[in-house]
């Protein structure tokens, strides 16, 4: 795989020198999610609807529409992430190191990859991309 | 004194959602609607199979298509329909035969999307771990 493809990766991770239980609080309280995300109506509790609310531009109205999909507290957070007719699903994953913790961050924007139906199927969404990436950058 | 330090957070605040809005949302928006119809495309594991196996392979008529995709060859005939909706797949007619060849072009948006949702959140993980630095335990 070349490196544009492998840097096109919807999964950003990185190790935070701060304990889990301090990630945690940044990620689901919701005054401290706007200090690092946006405005919000986030509460931890699965199956609340809330949305995050941007700086409207023309054409866009600048909120995401979003369910808390999965709360483990100071381990794993997934809520879905809708705006202007897409949706996708972003998952926070903390694992604590001897450094401190190591934040992993994955935003699937394909409904059929959150389908337990295709999961492991041959054509996983994970390698066609991997695979088109390459069709894609031979036409550059 | 304090006054002013407010007032510079309050720009970076706007700042960073300017820069947000410019980077990320207005291309997105504007890819969104050839992106729905790729995405519509391809969330069905036979037309990945099957746009797949044109990328890879070349054009094919439906017959091989049909021997490769294990559905029937209506379903195949159908299959195509959608992908050519979404302008992902081209057909050429001769004679009595027509001719099936992918578009990969047509998945630019789709990779351009993911692309711009990567600059956002790394910008996002930059801002968590600078209120990270400013938190108490």
């Amino acid at each position: 795989m070349n490196e544009a493809a492998a840097s096109r990766s919807l999964v950003i991770e990185r190790e935070m020198p701060h304990p889990a239980e301090k990630i945690w609080r940044a990620l689901t309280q919701g005054a401290l999610v706007e200090e690092w995300l946006m405005k919000n109506d986030f509460q931890p509790v699965v199956g609340h609807r809330f949305s995050f609310r941007s700086t409207p531009v023309p054409g866009w109205d600048g909120v995401i529409n979003s369910e808390v999909l999965t709360i483990e507290p100071n381990s794993k957070l997934a809520y879905s992430w809708g705006t202007m007719g897409m949706m996708s699903v972003v998952t926070w994953t903390l694992t604590p190191t001897k450094a401190g913790t190591h934040v992993r961050m994955e935003q699937t924007g394909f409904p059929s990859e959150t389908d337990a139906a295709y999961k492991g199927a041959t054509y996983g969404w994970t390698k066609f991309i991997a695979n088109m990436e390459r069709v894609v950058g031979g036409l550059e | 004194m304090p006054q002013r330090i407010t007032e510079a957070r309050i720009d970076f605040t706007n700042l960073r959602l300017t820069t947000h809005n410019r980077m990320v949302m207005i291309p997105a928006m504007q890819a969104q609607v050839v992106t729905d119809h790729v995405f519509a495309a391809l969330a069905d594991p036979t037309r990945r199979a099957i746009f797949e196996h044109l990328a890879r392979d070349g054009e094919q008529n439906v017959r091989a298509l049909t021997a490769r995709a294990g559905v029937s060859q209506p379903a195949v005939s159908k299959h195509l329909g959608i992908l050519k909706h979404a302008r992902l797949v081209s057909h050429r007619r001769a004679g009595r035969e027509t001719h099936y060849s992918a578009q990969p072009q047509a998945l630019k948006p789709m990779l351009d999307w993911m692309g711009m949702y990567t600059a956002f959140w790394h910008d996002r993980f930059d801002s968590l771990e600078s209120l990270l630095g400013r938190m108490d335990q």
